[in-house]
């Protein structure tokens, strides 16, 4: 029997950077928050023995517990679907902070055509441009109106960075000044200068200088260790939860963060959700936490698991393209070229987001008439410190193992570079998340089911990148130019990615999207769900820049509603 | 690396990284990491280093029951990462004692990883499906190894010469020896993923003895810092550190 505690204004499910963006507003304006965590609380001081390959890239020490709860996974709705039984292509974060703690830090905004892109495309290229089965749709919010979310979070978290030239305008400039520019970025820059292209210093989560933030909060100058991606910072350099929105919350005394608390269902009565039930994963009791409003901010996967759980919402049907929950789950293409060079650099140092990139073959930035792929991908090179268990690198004609691969892994691993592209991937009518009706959670509730695959747009606008990629990595003098394999099935296997989008998606339309543009349920008015799963579609960037912003967005909204109450649209 | 450069002062630390003295990142974390910096920049000669692991507690097997087993893995893992001219190979780094240490622990039972059946054979896409633990998958591996080795060659597997050995470890790396419960081909990249892994983690896991591996690849292990020399054009060479050394 659940024991029921008192009621709260606001409760989160999840504190990582939404929960903890959506805890500080809310809090600051004198609700009452709780937010329900379900792995450990951590902090800067557990980092201090952060520089272990083995256990935090390796054996994933502060990812999510799979023998606990993963997802089934099958390319094609014909197919059975079967459990990731290992961590893979992407990594799903646990733990106060979330994938917030380890992540590299690329904060970007998308660009003002992805907001719009349905009308835009159909505009510039007619209505045939977009291919059957291809569900893109318009946000129902502009680049503009979102531009101030974005000015926030970017202030919060102290981005180091300059202006893209090729992206949406800025009314201000990046809180503090880029990272420093290395020997490795130099050659990126100056052969993507030389080609006509428009590079720009990436706008980095690890701090150039040391910083307060709006709220009073430091985030301290990057040392350049090489342990970012992966890992949290034993210098409180690399901003994330732990270090900002967190303790601003906390001081507010109006916020409580409850680690090891597991939330298994939202409640619903009529067409109100009246709180959450949740399980203490240490002493497995059970409560019920009663809130004037609830506010899903775990990962994308389980924001859309505990809607599907809880009946709330119409699951999305491939069959008829109705319903909306699980629909347009997107991913990325991870295109580039990698290339070997005849002198050695200094791999092994670095920051997460220490890299520069160009939009150039993003976006709608170059003309589509003649390609057989919309949007584009981000064209990158980041110098984030390579480690020598995950690092390597041989030309292909050189063997896995033995002599020749010892010495050959040995010689090049500070002597190669990798130019990547990071491609969008568009909404399809086959991939999509549901429940899967086998296998279950520690709890014994239902795996969440994603079914997906590339599609021919993925392929093409893969080869497109990855040869944009080898052009260059070939002009900043590699001796020996390796394009990335062309991709045919999506593999759930070797990492990719932690960029998953959509399947709460925001919009308009409540018969097209499961959210309005405050992020707020159509189908209840005091519920709200915010991150990456708002997304319609998936663009050439990281997300967390997007996320960010629209967190501030779900925060004002849900101080509006508490005052004001019903739809906020 | 000049010899200024090689341990930050705690004055240059506070500077350089921007924390105020009085401000309060976890004071004893900032404690440590200035402690750690101050206290390795004198030398330490190969022998000395070497001497102080000897004293340390020795290694030893809690995996492998059979001595037969153990020098199956020892010699397979050493034609994955021989000895040369660069320096030891998986047997001196003691990748073996890493391997079999792991097992013992988390990685051979697959304690974080989802292993509730039913199990199915899946599509390559699809990702591991055995429901195998690692630990088993090396026992029925290394008894393949060897099974091979009795089949072609009529003698054991470490009673082969080098190339017979590759010839056996070649067959398990294209799928073509067929075992219980899981393909050769995902044991071998097991084996090969966790012969490095042993090579170049943190010798405080057991493999990596001396550094060495690092001190092959060039790679520094854990340094505080390389903000003073991240924008140089000239390659640097860095003493390596393994964690322990913040161990007081």
């Amino acid at each position: 029997m659940a024991k029921t505690l008192d009621k709260v204004d606001v409760v989160t499910v999840g504190v990582g950077w939404t929960g903890g963006i959506v805890a500080a507003e809310c809090a600051k304006a004198g609700l009452k928050v709780v937010g329900l965590e379900r792995g450990r609380k951590r902090g800067t001081e557990d980092y201090l023995r952060i520089h272990d390959e083995y256990r935090y890239a390796i054996r994933y020490e502060l990812m999510q517990d799979l023998s606990k709860e993963t997802i089934t996974f099958r390319n094609t709705r014909k197919e059975r679907a079967l459990p990731m039984r290992q961590m893979g292509s992407f990594l799903l974060g646990e733990g106060l902070g979330g994938s917030g703690t380890h992540w590299n830090g690329w904060t970007f905004r998308f660009l003002p055509y992805d907001f719009e892109i349905k009308s835009q495309t159909e505009k510039k290229y007619g209505k045939n441009k977009i291919k059957e089965g291809f569900q893109l749709q318009d946000w129902g919010i502009t680049y503009d109106e979102i531009e101030p979310y974005y000015d926030q979070f970017e202030k919060t978290a102290g981005i180091s960075g300059e202006a893209n030239p090729l992206g949406g305008k800025r009314k201000n400039e990046y809180p503090t000044p880029p990272m420093k520019m290395t020997p490795i970025l130099e050659k990126f820059k100056k052969a993507t200068t030389d080609k006509g292209y428009n590079p720009y210093m990436m706008p980095s989560g690890n701090l150039s200088e040391t910083y307060k933030n709006p709220d009073g909060e430091t985030i301290y100058a990057c040392q350049y260790c090489g342990f970012c991606e992966r890992f949290g910072c034993e210098y409180g350099a690399k901003s994330t939860p732990e270090v900002t929105v967190v303790p601003t919350a906390v001081k507010t005394g109006n916020f409580e963060v409850r680690t090891n608390s597991n939330v298994v269902e939202v409640l619903k009565q009529g067409d109100k959700v009246t709180g959450v039930r949740y399980i203490d994963t240490l002493t497995k009791e059970e409560f019920i936490q009663p809130a004037e409003t609830v506010v899903l901010t775990s990962y994308v996967l389980n924001n859309a698991k505990l809607l599907m759980i809880s009946d709330i919402g119409t699951p999305y049907d491939p069959d008829t393209g109705r319903g909306t929950l699980g629909k347009n789950y997107c991913y990325q293409i991870n295109a580039g070229a990698t290339g070997f060079f005849d002198e050695q650099m200094n791999t092994f140092m670095g920051a997460g987001a220490l890299g520069m990139y160009m939009d150039d073959f993003n976006g709608d930035n170059f003309d589509h008439s003649k390609e057989d792929f919309l949007h584009g991908a981000g064209i990158w090179i980041v110098q984030s410190g390579t480690r020598p268990i995950s690092s390597n690198p041989v030309p292909p004609d050189v063997p896995l193992w033995g002599e020749e691969f010892k010495k050959a892994s040995i010689h090049y691993y500070t002597r190669t570079l990798f130019v990547g592209g990071q491609g969008a991937t568009l909404p399809h009518r086959e991939n999509y998340l549901s429940l899967d009706t086998t296998y279950k959670d520690a709890f014994g509730l239902p795996l969440l089911q994603m079914t997906y695959n590339f599609t021919d747009q993925d392929r093409a606008l893969h080869q497109f990148a990855t040869d944009r990629s080898a052009e260059i990595i070939k002009e900043m003098g590699a001796k020996e130019v390796v394009p990335s394999n062309a991709i045919s099935d999506y593999d759930i296997v070797p990492y990719q990615t932690t960029h998953n989008t959509g399947g709460t998606i925001m919009g308009s339309d409540p018969d097209t999207s499961v959210v309005n543009n405050y992020l707020q349920h159509w189908d209840a008015d005091n519920l709200f769900v915010v991150g990456a799963g708002n997304f319609p579609h998936n663009s050439g960037y990281n997300p967390t820049g997007t996320v960010g912003a629209l967190a501030y967005r779900c925060a004002e909204g849900v101080i509006k509603y508490s005052k004001n109450g019903g739809s906020l649209v | 690396m000049t010899e200024k450069d090689k341990g930050l002062s705690r004055r240059d630390f506070l500077k350089r990284s921007g924390i105020v003295t009085g401000t309060l990142v976890g004071g004893g974390l900032l404690g440590g990491v200035i402690g750690y910096n101050a206290r390795n920049n004198t030398e330490t000669s190969p022998e000395e280093t070497r001497e102080k692991a000897r004293q340390i507690s020795p290694k030893g097997r809690k995996f492998f029951t059979r001595d037969a087993d153990f020098k199956i893995l020892s010699q397979a893992t050493e034609r994955i990462f021989p000895k040369d001219d660069l320096g030891p190979g998986a047997i001196e780094l003691g990748v073996p004692y890493f391997i079999d240490n792991q097992l013992a622990g988390a990685y051979g039972m697959n304690s974080r990883e989802y292993m509730q059946g039913p199990f199915f054979v899946g599509k390559e896409t699809q990702g591991y499906q055995s429901p195998l633990t690692r630990a088993e998958i090396f026992s029925v591996g290394i008894a393949a190894l060897d099974n091979e080795a009795q089949k072609r060659f009529k003698k054991s597997f470490t009673d082969l010469e080098g190339g017979q050995m590759d010839e056996i470890l070649t067959a398990f790396q294209k799928g073509e020896v067929k075992l219980n419960g899981v393909t050769s081909s995902f044991f071998f990249t097991l084996l090969r993923s966790a012969t490095l892994e042993g090579a170049y983690s943190d010798p405080i896991y057991g493999g990596n003895n001396n550094m060495d591996g690092w001190k092959m690849k060039n790679f520094p292990g854990h340094q505080a810092a390389y903000i003073n020399v991240i924008e140089s054009d000239k390659f640097q060479k860095i003493k390596p550190q393994s964690l322990s050394s913040m161990d007081h």
